[in-house]
């Protein structure tokens, strides 16, 4: 490996092997991975919320899962990756605080979930592996060279996906 | 009538009236705090910050340091959340305080009924930050129970950030660190309040 490209919140960013790319400490957001194993390019995008079309300030594309799948994927076929062979793999969309009252709060992770898999069914993207919901949060690291998602969480192994 | 801000036109008074707020709210709970453990908690001077998310763990020491926060949602004429985090070390120290018992240090985790005890070491101190920042606004607060977590600060801030995300692309944040002399007890009061809510702060005090 040479290079770990960090992704932060609401952002996203692309990488070919040897590199590898990461975001740390998702908690309800969702960390989407799409790659293609051919050329070995990546791309991951942390997003926040599910949908653009329901928010007036919808600029940051990396901030939706429908609209931060779409330029993730315009940025990685931009750097020569083929739309046909990508895949993905996702993680993250927790709920942090057990919250009694506040069902669209308390949602949150689990619709982002849910709209991240709609869009790339849409787009026919498989997911190839998926390490979602539960009540604890993800730091991820992606490996184009071997198409690994490794996930660390507190207290808890090292997973592999 | 709510005036509207932006987030990114706030003027120098205004800031200055928001660290304000953080001055006076931070104080009250400080001296909470202080009581509670009959120990001395300095705090140092707030912080209004507008960041970007991607910086938000920031302020914290980072993403993947693990903390202990404690969140309310806050309803009422102020709306929005209010979060009181400290790191690992910090937590048990205090909780050995309270509660006797375990040797200082201590690493193990937190029972059930520490989990308690520091639910309610949170919901003294957003008390007394809150009933300070409602008394001075004249603006009513009501703030829900304390939700616990115990995580990676990233996972834990992305919950406000979220709430903040659906209206823009930074969240502002009015934030106070707290400790005593001997770095045992400290860690953070964060207040982040709505994007209207921040309107009705500054008009309620004629701004």
């Amino acid at each position: 490996m040479n290079e770990m490209i960090k992704v932060g919140m609401a952002d996203l960013n692309v990488c070919a092997a040897p590199d590898a790319i990461t975001t740390l400490g998702l908690g309800s957001c969702v960390g989407i991975v799409l790659y293609d194993p051919v050329t070995k390019i990546a791309g991951l995008v942390h997003v926040m919320l599910p949908d653009s079309t329901k928010i007036l300030n919808n600029e940051n594309k990396a901030k939706f899962a429908d609209t931060g799948i779409d330029e993730l994927i315009r940025r990685m076929m931009g750097i020569g990756a083929k739309r046909s062979a990508l895949i993905a793999k996702i993680a993250g969309g927790a709920q942090m605080f057990a919250f009694s009252n506040n069902s669209d709060m308390m949602r949150i992770g689990e619709r982002n979930v849910e709209a991240t898999k709609q869009k790339l069914k849409e787009l026919g993207i498989m997911i190839r592996a998926e390490d979602t919901g539960a009540n604890y949060g993800r730091t991820i690291e992606f490996y184009p060279e071997n198409g690994e998602l490794h996930i660390k969480s507190v207290g808890k192994d090292r997973k592999i996906i | 009538m709510v005036s509207h801000i932006d987030l990114d036109k706030i003027n120098n008074m205004q800031y200055d009236v928001l660290r304000e707020i953080g001055n006076i709210g931070a104080g009250n709970a400080t001296t909470a705090l202080s009581q509670m453990i009959n120990s001395k908690i300095d705090m140092k001077v707030p912080n209004v910050e507008l960041l970007e998310f991607k910086n938000l763990p920031d302020i914290v020491g980072g993403a993947e340091k693990i903390v202990v926060g404690i969140l309310f949602t806050l309803q009422g004429q102020i709306d929005g959340m209010m979060m009181f985090m400290m790191d690992m070390p910090a937590s048990r120290h205090l909780v050995n305080l309270l509660m006797g018992g375990s040797e200082e240090g201590g690493t193990e985790e937190f029972t059930e009924m520490e989990l308690s005890a520091l639910k309610e070491i949170g919901n003294i101190i957003a008390g007394a930050y809150l009933s300070s920042l409602s008394g001075l606004t004249n603006l009513v607060i009501t703030s829900s129970i304390p939700y616990l977590s115990i995580d990676m600060a990233g996972a834990i801030l992305s919950v406000p950030a979220i709430e903040f995300g659906k209206i823009g692309d930074k969240a502002l944040l009015i934030e106070t660190e707290f400790g005593d002399d001997l770095k045992a007890v400290n860690g953070y009061f964060i207040l982040i309040p709505s994007l209207k809510s921040y309107g009705a702060i500054l008009s309620s005090l004629g701004l």
